[in-house]
């Protein structure tokens, strides 16, 4: 038996996705329940008909503050991709073209980043900096760039010996025009493939982060501070810490298939 | 062979370097006076003034950076601001915890990638695959901050089969080591599939196939082994995943690695004992990267001669 596994998971992760987006960004006019309101005598309450995912601690409604969770996750991903991704592109255009002292120079930063495993440097970071929204997204942009730059550069040196780069240098097109017009359109497939699977790795690191108390303070509702203030009361209330952390997994494996979606369709090899 | 180790040590050297330089530079990116910051708002002014003297911030700052790699050559990284004994002593104390956790870890990481990603490219393409894929896209996706608390719960809380936390026995190890290892195995499965795919088609393969070689052995002892090589680097880069992992893991089920120190430390404003954890595991890193690389230049001859 044969399967399409790569266009089905291509087609989930965009359905999931696309549900999550929805969720959070209606969930103020869909829910009667505001995520700060507390209800102190319910408190630890499980799943009931008017409240689907239960109450917290403090009597919150779990569903209100997981969709709003959703928002800062979502927030999160965007923002570190985005940037990330800009200044990639630009750093890691301006190396792959110009090549020599820059691209030595560029290429040794990018080793010293990539010598921090994994988000260790943006936990230096952030412990150094304090824990807040601002800086966590500050932590992950200070390493997420180096990944996209990478990848620019390494295609950027492919594209700048084409023909048509070359021809378009011969009718006197200046450098910019030749980076942005010749040169990274062909970089952009495998960066949109990066760019998916970096809003998974942003999300699931704002969560671990929030998680070790680093990361978005309370009150505001994050996946990761959610699971942790989740776990004190695992015998008593599980669906503190289950529903936050299914809702992260299902939002990061929908990122992911989406990439692998892409990826497969841009690299038919992979498959 | 030689010519090809001197030029892979010295390439490392400025990235350690750049690495100690960082990490340096941490404590100087606290939001104000770092020694007041450690000290809290309400401090006296003359124990701010001690602190900054013994952390040496009162001495210009290329003064401070030449000390700090001086004493971070000779493995003096200073004093814990909270137990006032050296760091580096505190952080070598860890080391066989979190050693002993990524070791468990990349083994359980190990043993159930390979066969699944073997599975998933010798049955390509039909729902074996689908389903080992998949599990192995899961599990990426798992949160390890998540499972290891539900794990504790089932395993520990309600079967009562291993304990919850802490260390000393093997039954010890198994949470922690599943919890962290199980994002790796999937990511490996990953890899080992694709790599044994590429050796798949070689012709070689199919010439050990014409000679009457049976598929098993053709798999086997042919192409698997070649899919090794690039499979080495995968798990040598994921060690620093593993690292950065046991800090998570180790917080959750209060192993005493350097993971938990780090987070500790944090928490206390402890900057001499965070910059120590946080160049422990870059030098480590870039060390298990190194070795990696001079083992690649023994397994594939044609790596050294580039």
């Amino acid at each position: 038996m044969t399967l399409r596994l790569e266009a089905g998971q291509a087609r989930t992760g965009i359905v999931i996705v696309a549900i999550v987006v929805i969720g959070a960004v209606t969930a103020p006019w869909l829910l009667p329940w505001d995520p700060a309101t507390q209800d102190l005598p319910n408190r630890l309450q499980g799943p009931t008909g008017q409240h689907w995912f239960g109450l917290d601690e403090l009597g919150r409604d779990i569903l209100a503050r997981v969709l709003l969770g959703a928002r800062i996750s979502l927030l999160v991903g965007v923002v570190v991709v985005g940037v990330s991704s800009i200044l990639g592109m630009a750093i890691g255009g301006v190396s792959g073209y110009y090549g020599g002292r820059i691209d030595q120079w560029i290429g040794r930063l990018m080793d010293v980043l990539m010598a921090f495993p994994g988000m260790l440097l943006a936990i230096a970071l952030v412990a150094v900096l304090g824990p807040s929204l601002v800086n966590v997204v500050l932590a992950l942009t200070v390493i997420g760039w180096v990944g996209y730059a990478r990848l620019v550069r390494g295609q950027v040196l492919r594209a700048r010996e084409f023909e048509y780069v070359t021809a378009a240098r011969a009718l006197g097109a200046g450098t910019p025009r030749i980076l942005i017009k010749h040169v990274l359109p062909s970089a952009l497939p495998p960066l949109l493939v990066q760019a998916t699977l970096g809003m998974a790795g942003a999300i699931l690191s704002e969560a671990a982060l929030s998680f070790l108390g680093l990361g978005v303070q309370p009150p505001t509702p994050s996946w990761g501070s959610m699971i942790n203030g989740g776990r004190v009361h695992l015998l008593d209330a599980p669906h503190l810490t289950i529903f936050p952390g299914v809702l992260l997994a299902i939002v990061v494996l929908g990122f992911n298939f989406l990439g692998d979606g892409l990826r497969d369709a841009i690299d038919p090899r992979r498959k | 062979m030689f010519r090809y180790f001197i030029r892979r040590v010295f390439l490392a050297a400025p990235v350690l370097l750049g690495v100690a330089t960082l990490v340096f530079s941490l404590i100087h990116l606290v939001p104000g006076d770092p020694a007041q910051a450690m000290l809290g708002e309400g401090s006296a002014p003359q124990d701010v003034d001690e602190l900054r003297k013994s952390l040496g911030l009162d001495q210009p700052l290329l003064t401070q950076y030449v000390r700090f790699l001086r004493h971070a050559l000779t493995g003096d990284l200073g004093v814990s601001f909270r137990t006032g004994q050296p760091v580096t002593t505190m952080i070598l104390e860890r080391v066989p915890a979190t050693a002993e956790l990524a070791m468990a870890a990349m083994f359980v990481a190990i043993v159930i990638a390979i066969p699944l990603g073997v599975v998933a490219a010798v049955w390509r393409g039909t729902a074996v695959d689908y389903a080992a894929m998949t599990f192995a896209l899961a599990g990426v996706s798992i949160p390890n901050f998540w499972l290891g608390p539900l794990l504790a719960i089932v395993f520990a809380v309600e079967l009562g089969w291993l304990p919850v936390s802490g260390r000393g026995s093997l039954a010890n190890l198994v949470l922690p080591a599943f919890s962290l290892g199980l994002a790796l195995a999937a990511i490996l499965a990953r890899m080992t599939r694709a790599s044994l795919l590429d050796e798949l088609n070689e012709l070689y393969v199919r010439a050990a196939r014409a000679r009457g070689v049976s598929r098993t052995a053709s798999i086997g002892s042919h192409a698997l082994r070649n899919s090794m090589v690039p499979l080495l680097t995968i798990i040598a880069l994921q060690f620093g995943a593993v690292l950065t992992g046991a800090v998570i893991t180790e917080t959750i089920f209060a192993w005493p690695g350097i993971g938990r120190l780090l987070i500790q430390s944090i928490g206390f404003r402890d900057y001499p004992m965070v910059q120590g954890c946080i160049l422990l595991i870059a030098v480590t890193y870039v060390t298990v990267n190194l070795v990696t690389d001079l083992m690649y230049g023994v397994l594939d001859p044609r790596i050294r001669f580039e």
